[in-house]
């Protein structure tokens, strides 16, 4: 099978990433990833929990070279460890912080690395077949789904979403306040670096003012990778910014409103990504343009019907979607919404059935739902609640149980303790019920 | 870390915080039943990041300053509500 380069759009001298010290050259990181490469311990998989984004990429560039896949969960919890280490028995992690690996094997990021830019001559090509990351989801019936991808794959979909919006010709610095190992992030500010001829910075800047201090510290052109909740968060703070060229935004859509607001503040244009952890981005508009989305190039949907599939370029064969699709003319369509059972809660999802089943897990438990309120506010975070039937547990053992089970972000808020769910005569519990519920038990109905 | 405001100080602004994290986060319960002593986050009042974040922009809001992740006491601010309110006492400017 062909080769394709481990970085294209740069040259050797080029430079590739931003650090607090100086910036890194495709040089440099070349290096380095082969320094560390001859330092991995011997294992068949990389499960990467770098922070800082040059250390997670030269990781994953040494997993990818010699043949190590990365792994990258949508959660680190004890459950998700623990079933990493069932399925992937010879795998190491990466860390570069106090992360707590449990029982996992540990490799911690060198402090120095004996690299020899001068050394490097060549960009390395990677068969475009092998096996480089396997992303994973939440599946509904509780147990993480993984979402191989091949090198071919990545290269194509950083390629895509250069080309859809306009970086290959107009390369931008990229800041990005998501983390590198969730999808959005893999692929807007890693990915987008390797194969869109971008520049990315290191940190991931986390209150406004450091958004603010790390944007100051690339050189521009610069673009801000965030989500409709980091994005809100710092126009809200009402600090000053230096210049910021453009905007991108995914994870859950952006109401018009704070697009306007955020490109009227920033002067920047802002586009916004459409996509999935099982497809891969596939979509992206400029909001204040229109609702309308446009498929990357190579990527075509099809229906059947309620559903929608995604297919071709950089998608891996036909994936069906979560979200209720209309399909426009010339390759455009509308989001009409979420099927009913999936959650996303600040870019992270999972769906309905996958918690119920968590929470009826935790020892005590008699029975439970998980209920997601409709009273969603616009750009912010709406968190979920949860009816239980638990009459030997208090609220704190609850939420210790279910800790360990799922992400944080899906703790209820709040659990309402209840002698009984209001189950109908089959014992189903249709949501109408649980609304009743919600409104009689929530003080307060909406924020 | 110029955290030298009287004891007393920070006593007395602690139901404050606690009645602005928990209008911020919507949380069900009233401000005395947070422990000023217990961590925010995990096996105590179980924030997350977000929380964070939200907690941020009421206090840069309401107290005049704004948080920074490089200040290198950060997770010692979030470390109980009684350490949030010393920073806020050393640092409001409103």
């Amino acid at each position: 099978m062909s080769a394709l380069p481990l970085i294209s759009g740069h040259a050797l001298d080029d430079v590739l990433a931003h650090l607090p010290d100086g910036p890194r050259r495709v040089r440099d990181f070349l290096a380095d990833a082969a320094a560390l490469a001859a330092m991995l311990p011997a294992g068949g998989a990389l499960l990467n929990v770098c922070n800082d984004r040059y250390r997670f990429a030269v990781g994953f560039a040494a997993g990818l070279v010699a043949g190590k896949p990365s792994l990258q969960p949508s959660s680190q919890s004890a459950e998700t460890l623990a079933r990493l280490r069932a399925d992937f028995p010879d795998l190491v992690c990466l860390c570069d912080d106090d992360f707590d690996t449990r029982d996992l094997p540990r490799f911690d990021f060198p402090a120095r690395l004996a690299a020899d830019p001068a050394a490097v001559t060549a960009i390395p090509g990677i068969p475009a077949g092998r096996l480089a990351a396997i992303l994973f989801t939440s599946g509904s019936t509780g147990l993480p789904q993984p979402q191989a991808k091949t090198w071919g794959r990545l290269v194509a979909n950083g390629r895509a979403e250069a080309v859809a919006l306009g970086l290959d010709r107009a390369p931008h610095a990229l800041v990005g306040t998501v983390p590198v190992q969730h999808s959005y992030g893999f692929e807007s500010t890693f990915l987008l670096a390797l194969h869109g001829g971008c520049t990315f910075w290191s940190g991931r800047p986390f209150y406004p003012q450091d958004i603010a201090a790390a944007l100051a510290a690339v050189p521009r052109p610069r673009m801000l990778v965030t989500t409709p909740f980091h994005l809100s968060t710092l126009l809200a703070a009402g600090i000053e910014l230096p210049a910021v060229d453009r905007l991108l935004s995914a994870t859950a859509p952006l109401s018009a409103a704070l697009a306007a607001d955020a490109e009227a503040r920033t002067g920047a244009r802002l586009d916004e990504i459409y996509g999935s952890t099982e497809s891969g981005q596939l979509a992206w508009r400029r909001t204040t343009e229109g609702a309308a989305w446009t498929l990357m190039p190579g990527v075509d949907l099809d229906q059947a019907g309620d559903t929608t599939f995604a297919s071709g370029g950089h998608v891996e064969g036909r994936v069906a979607l979560s979200d209720v699709i209309e399909l426009l003319p010339e390759r455009r369509f509308l989001l009409q919404g979420r099927h009913a059972d999936l959650v996303n809660i600040a870019g992270k999802r999972t769906s309905l059935a996958y918690l119920n089943h968590q929470i009826a897990a935790v020892p005590g438990v008699v029975d439970a739902a998980f209920f997601l309120p409709d009273d969603a506010a616009p750009d912010g975070v709406t968190r979920l609640a949860a009816f239980v039937v638990a009459p030997t547990l208090d609220a704190r053992q609850l939420i210790a149980g279910l800790r360990a089970r799922i992400d944080a972000v899906f703790l209820p808020r709040p659990a309402i303790f209840v002698d009984a769910l209001p189950r109908n005569g089959t014992g189903k519990l249709p949501r109408a019920g649980l609304a009743a519920l919600y409104a009689e038990k929530v003080r307060h109905a909406a924020r | 870390m110029s955290e030298t405001t009287a004891p007393e100080t920070v006593d007395a602004l602690l139901p404050e915080v606690a009645a602005l994290i928990i209008e911020a986060l919507n949380l069900e319960m009233g401000p005395e039943e947070i422990d000023a002593d217990a961590p925010l986050f995990g096996e105590g009042l179980g924030l997350d990041s977000i929380d964070v974040l939200e907690i941020a922009l009421v206090i840069s809001k309401r107290y005049g300053f704004q948080l920074r992740s490089d200040d290198a006491d950060n997770k010692r601010i979030f470390a109980s509500l009684r350490a949030l309110t010393a920073h806020v006492a050393s640092q409001r400017t409103k």
